[in-house]
């Protein structure tokens, strides 16, 4: 056999490494990728159209089911570019609050992504373990919202309810055992031989290429770009917390895990900053006609009913004009950009996805490389379906 | 970034003056509506330019004007959300295309990033990016007629397969 034969096989989109609906054509030589193709669509549902056709307010349980590993983040940005276009200034307990919950998202998106990621590099009790830690998270969502995954518990202009009674004691206990065990898992991982020589200089990409490439978040700060949109542009508070950025200097997909593991303690560091300095206060900004007033005060007070059945029947007005806000999510730059003709539904939102834009640049971190790294580069990138199709 | 605003206004005045409509800074955010034609000379001065070291393209993203008094300008709005790195500042081109064949050169021979995003803005809004290397569809199933984002593409019309109202579609939407 002389010439060479290149043969094209089908990987997803039913397979179990691409995490979820993703599929890539792969054209191999042997053992090597000549070209990649990602096909995404699979679960697309037409989110951003959904959303034109609701209420401000209705349009919010939409986010949640993008990243569902995240819905914290995106009620957030979701709720910040509203505020934004509404001018709604929210309390200090509010924004302290959703910094605190922000960073639990990021908590619980990245151990399901070392669960994950270890699972598909052969490392099965990862899973295990981090799945066990992420139950605490997702009982601090229940506690707040009623929901472990579905939140919306990010409201505009506040929250949907006043934080639980023991918020405080729950995160603290999760901060105090997630630090725990983020030792255990670093003993499992860090310096395992098998899990090394499947990641190290392995989806390399520079930093010139990430740029480039639009990539944000991990991938990005992967590649030694310190970019991250909670120092670089702070929304929300996060001016008020002491935290560093985590970033890596070879591309790697090794980096990115040491970077990941990093920010998950920065994380609990925000967490325990935020619960140590909550300021008291009201849960929800007063704007009337604008801002749903408290359900206390909407059973007892006959201008709040009012106001409440107002803004659930026909919402509010926003001036004419677009917007645009930016969350450093967990998995990169979350960006909603809503355009509002001036009537009370939203005449475009767009959600700028981290995880579509990041997985355009698969083909540029596998092609040349072996067959068995496609898995380890689809999951250091750390896509969401539900996200990347919406 | 205090400043930064000035430093783009001047350059874009100083070297793309015939090419700027207007400038908008609704909300404090600061995007230039340009002329389609001049697109790609502006991001690529922009992106040359070391004082304002525009690098990342953060998004392109597109809206519908159809039946709104907005559309007299142009009835598609090509938004390019644009950002630098080192000056940690972000503002947005506009562009407005008509509503017969809209069409707009790519970014791609800049931007690797603006290849998913052209496709997408694409398959959802139907404007077509000249001289993409593969501008196809990408969210949307193959045997999808039109194009879902536009305005008049009905909001609960389910087609072929799920065909319970395909003989009586729905009013269209607005």
């Amino acid at each position: 056999m002389t010439e060479s034969k290149t043969i094209t096989i089908n990987m997803g989109p039913q397979h179990p490494a691409t995490h979820g609906v993703l599929r890539v054509v792969l054209e191999i030589e042997g053992e090597t990728v000549v070209k990649a193709r990602p096909v995404v669509g699979y679960l697309h549902t037409g989110i951003e159209k959904t959303m034109e056709s609701k209420l401000y307010y209705k349009a919010l349980p939409a986010t949640d089911r993008m990243d569902y590993l995240a819905p914290m983040s995106n009620n957030l940005g979701y709720c910040l570019a509203v505020e934004s276009l509404m001018e709604i200034e929210v309390p200090d307990k509010v924004k302290w609050a959703r910094c605190c919950l922000a960073e639990l998202t990021r908590v619980n998106s990245h151990l399901v992504w070392l669960g994950t990621h270890a699972l598909d590099l052969g490392a099965m009790s990862m899973l295990l373990y981090t799945f066990r830690e992420r139950e605490l998270v997702l009982d601090i969502y229940e506690a707040c919202g009623g929901q472990r995954m579905m939140t919306s518990y990010i409201r505009i202009g506040g929250l949907a309810h006043d934080l639980p009674p023991d918020f405080d004691k729950k995160v603290r206990n999760l901060t105090r055992i997630v630090r725990e065990r983020m030792h255990d898992y670093e003993t499992l991982l860090t310096n395992n031989e098998i899990f090394i020589n499947r990641t190290r200089g392995v989806a390399v990409i520079s930093a010139e290429d990430a740029i480039n490439y639009s990539l944000t978040g991990p991938m990005l700060r992967g590649s030694g770009v310190k970019h991250d949109l909670r120092k670089a542009n702070p929304y929300s508070g996060y001016e008020n917390f002491d935290f560093e950025v985590a970033f890596g200097t070879n591309g790697d997909a090794y980096d990115r895990y040491l970077l990941r593991l990093e920010e998950i303690r920065q994380s609990l560091r925000i967490c325990d900053q935020a619960i140590d300095g909550m300021p008291d206060g009201p849960y929800r900004a007063h704007v009337p006609g604008v801002v749903l007033p408290p359900k206390e005060d909407v059973l007892y007070k006959m201008e709040s009913m009012i106001f409440h059945f107002k803004i659930i029947t026909e919402g509010f007005k926003a001036p004419f004009g677009a917007v645009y806000q930016a969350i450093e999510s967990p998995k990169g730059e979350l960006g909603f950009y809503i355009s509002s003709d001036g009537s009370n539904k939203p005449h475009r939102v767009r959600v700028r996805p981290p995880a579509f834009v990041n997985l355009a640049a698969l083909p540029r971190l596998v092609e040349g490389r072996l067959l068995s790294d496609v898995i380890c580069a689809i999951g250091s990138i750390d896509i969401v379906l539900g996200e990347v199709d919406r | 970034m205090t400043g930064m605003e000035e430093k783009v206004r001047s350059f874009m005045k100083a070297n793309f003056a015939d090419a700027i409509i207007r400038e908008d800074d609704f909300r404090q955010q600061q995007s230039f509506y340009v002329k389609a034609e001049a697109l790609v000379d502006i991001c690529r001065a922009l992106y040359d330019e070391p004082e304002l070291d525009v690098r990342l393209l953060a998004d392109i993203t597109s809206l519908d004007w159809h039946g709104h008094p907005a559309a007299d300008e142009g009835r598609f709005e090509v938004v390019y959300n644009l950002y630098s790195l080192n000056h940690k500042y972000r503002f947005f081109l506009k562009v407005r295309l008509p509503a017969n064949a809209p069409r707009i050169a790519t970014l791609t021979d800049l931007w690797n990033g603006a290849n998913w995003m052209e496709r997408e803005v694409w398959d959802m809004m139907g404007i077509e990016f000249v001289g993409h290397p593969d501008l196809t569809k990408i969210l949307t199933p193959d045997e999808l007629e039109g194009h879902p984002l536009r305005r008049d593409f009905p909001l609960t019309w389910e087609q072929p397969q799920f065909s319970w109202n395909k003989d009586n579609p729905p009013e269209v939407m607005k």
